[in-house]
């Protein structure tokens, strides 16, 4: 089976920001595939050129077997797309924002409406079917939103950082929606920036930095490269810090970072909840003050710390630069 | 369905949902509204009471005047809308979907009639009070009020490129008020073209806002044999150039408001 998405060195450029340097894409059909990035890395920009709202200035791309450039009409009829700023409009409620799409993708009145009443109760938004959309909460907006791309039941969906801004309640919620979604066989590319996101919804996920993909695999593979888990120890004094490095050096699985204005210092480890036992006991064992500790899952920053050698914060954000 | 056949479906579905917009948000419409009667009774009794006309009173001469400024002024929530459009996703959502790429700008347009209607129905009203008549026959007072829509259909799609170009609500409203104020004063709305000097009194004959307002002049009949209209050809053709004057617009401003759009959403 072809694959549903394909990109060879798709190249754009805003003035003298690069936003993307020959971005490689290929999502087989049926999964979901998450970009993961800083803001500015490129994602948005991929994303925009798929769903034909920007012309790339080198490279190819199809989706669902038409070109994106030069069958972009076509494509259309295929795609569904939610970006990071919900496309609804205010003045209208959420039944006519969807039947509005339904009518542009040519459904017909009759079943336009009746996708729309389909979709506001899938997305538990009947209650505020025929309110105008003006008063809608942050997270039923991208629920509203979501569902709009939906309408045409398209093969090959497109979500923009579909959870950005939202608090984590509503970002759980949606999380739960969009997995639902795609267990029914949609391909789905999914941009993001945080790793959880890509980490509970994608198969397969390419991280992105400077407009070119840096690594791809699936969540447990990048992690696994990383090095797994983290143990973090917070003390109460400089010397205590000190202590601590000497304590857990023998537990290290990578290399150890010491933030010393934080008085926090963090430790690669091999085995998850037995190495923050064993560091606990050595601890102890030292007779180390220690303020807090515990172990966590790598973050977006360490993925890129390792990855490219500086921290996804310090990144140029092209595409903000740009707008 | 073909090319055609989309974009007057398209088109209808983006105007029905202009006209929601409209009767949800009546602070646009309120504009509309207050904007005509405060021309009308502001240029009535304040010019109307210093200045004499031969052979009929001014209120006569300055109406239709009014008529074709608040057109002109009206136009700019055409463009003001669309750049707020431009500023949030809605847009995007409906460049991704496969629908007609002329059928937003139809739709805001076409359901900005509603907005002239409204406008025109309300200057007329006023116009009724402060002693302006319509002396002709029926059908030729139609005529005047569909000749009216014409060119504020058509003043629509200019303003709908300005704002497509400049993209920003701010400077848009800026920018489009400095080149209609011009347009508005330098025509025969409020002053006799005849006694502006060269190069000034041609610009003025030729303006596309004086053409209209002869033209309204004619078919409301508030002209006086005592004040002939100005030996200049669209003076003299007021209607028929009219006529011409709003479809020129049209055939020059609709094609590139939609290729501007194509351009103003993809970046």
């Amino acid at each position: 089976m072809p694959p549903a998405i394909t990109a060879e060195g798709l190249v754009k450029r805003y003035g003298d920001v690069v936003a993307l340097d020959g971005m490689d894409l290929s999502v087989p059909e049926g999964t979901v595939f998450g970009l993961l990035g800083p803001n500015g890395a490129g994602k948005t920009t991929t994303a925009r050129i798929l769903t034909t709202l920007l012309k790339p200035d080198a490279g190819r791309a199809t989706v669902a077997g038409f070109d994106v450039v030069a069958e972009a009409p076509r494509l259309r009829a295929h795609i569904g797309a939610c970006g990071q700023y919900a496309a609804v409009d205010d003045h209208l409620t959420g039944a006519e924002n969807l039947e509005m799409v339904g009518r542009l993708y040519h459904l017909g009145t009759r079943s336009s409406r009746r996708r729309a009443r389909e979709l506001l109760e899938r997305f538990d938004l009947t209650g505020a079917a025929d309110r105008p959309v003006r008063g809608y909460s942050g997270g039923m907006r991208r629920r509203l939103d979501l569902a709009g791309a939906l309408v045409a039941d398209p093969p090959v969906l497109f979500l923009d950082e579909p959870t950005t801004g939202l608090d984590p309640r509503a970002r759980a919620s949606l999380w739960d929606v969009i997995a639902g979604l795609v267990a029914g066989g949609t391909t789905v590319l999914l941009t993001t920036q945080y790793l959880e996101e890509a980490d509970r919804l994608a198969d397969t996920i390419a991280v992105v930095d400077h407009g070119r993909v840096i690594a791809l695999g699936t969540a447990d593979e990048l992690k696994d490269d990383l090095g797994g888990d983290r143990v973090e120890v917070a003390v109460t004094d400089a010397a205590g810090l000190e202590a601590v490095r000497r304590a857990l050096a023998p537990l290290a699985a990578g290399e150890m970072r010491v933030d010393a204005a934080a008085l926090r210092l963090t430790v690669p480890v091999g085995d998850g909840a037995a190495s923050l036992t064993a560091a606990l006991g050595r601890l102890a064992a030292e007779g180390v003050t220690v303020r807090d500790a515990g172990l966590r899952r790598p973050t977006l920053d360490e993925v890129f710390l390792t990855l490219t050698g500086h921290r996804s914060g310090e990144l140029v954000t092209a595409e903000e630069e740009a707008r | 369905m073909n090319a055609l056949q989309m974009t007057f479906a398209d088109g209808a579905t983006i105007t029905k949902r202009n006209i929601l917009k409209i009767r949800r948000a009546p602070d646009l419409l309120g504009g509309v509204i207050t904007l005509p009667i405060v021309f009308v009774l502001l240029f009535a009794y304040v010019f109307g009471s210093m200045i004499e006309l031969p052979g009929m009173s001014y209120a006569e001469y300055l109406i239709p005047g009014v008529f074709v400024q608040s057109i002109v002024m009206g136009a700019q929530i055409t463009g003001y809308t669309l750049t707020q459009d431009l500023q949030k996703g809605i847009f995007d959502r409906f460049r991704t979907l496969p629908m007609a790429p002329s059928a937003v700008l139809v739709g805001q347009t076409v359901g900005d009639i509603v907005m002239n209607v409204t406008s025109i129905v309300t200057m007329a009203l006023m116009g009724l009070i402060v002693g302006w008549r319509i002396h002709t026959a029926p059908h030729e007072a139609v005529l005047g009020f569909l000749l009216l829509l014409l060119f504020a259909y058509a003043f629509s799609w200019v303003n709908a490129t300005v704002a497509l170009a400049l993209r920003k609500p701010e400077v848009f409203n800026n920018i489009v008020t400095i080149l209609s104020m011009p347009l508005v004063f330098l025509s025969n709305a409020y002053v006799d073209t005849t006694r502006l000097p060269e190069p000034l009194q041609t610009v003025a004959e030729w303006n596309p806002v004086s053409v209209v307002i002869q033209a309204a002049r004619e078919l409301f009949g508030n002209t006086s044999a005592a004040m002939p209209a100005p030996d200049a050809w669209p003076l003299q053709h007021a209607v028929p150039a009219a006529l011409l004057w709003s479809l020129l617009l049209l055939a020059v401003f609709a094609p590139l408001a939609v290729r501007l759009y194509g351009r103003a959403v993809s970046r």
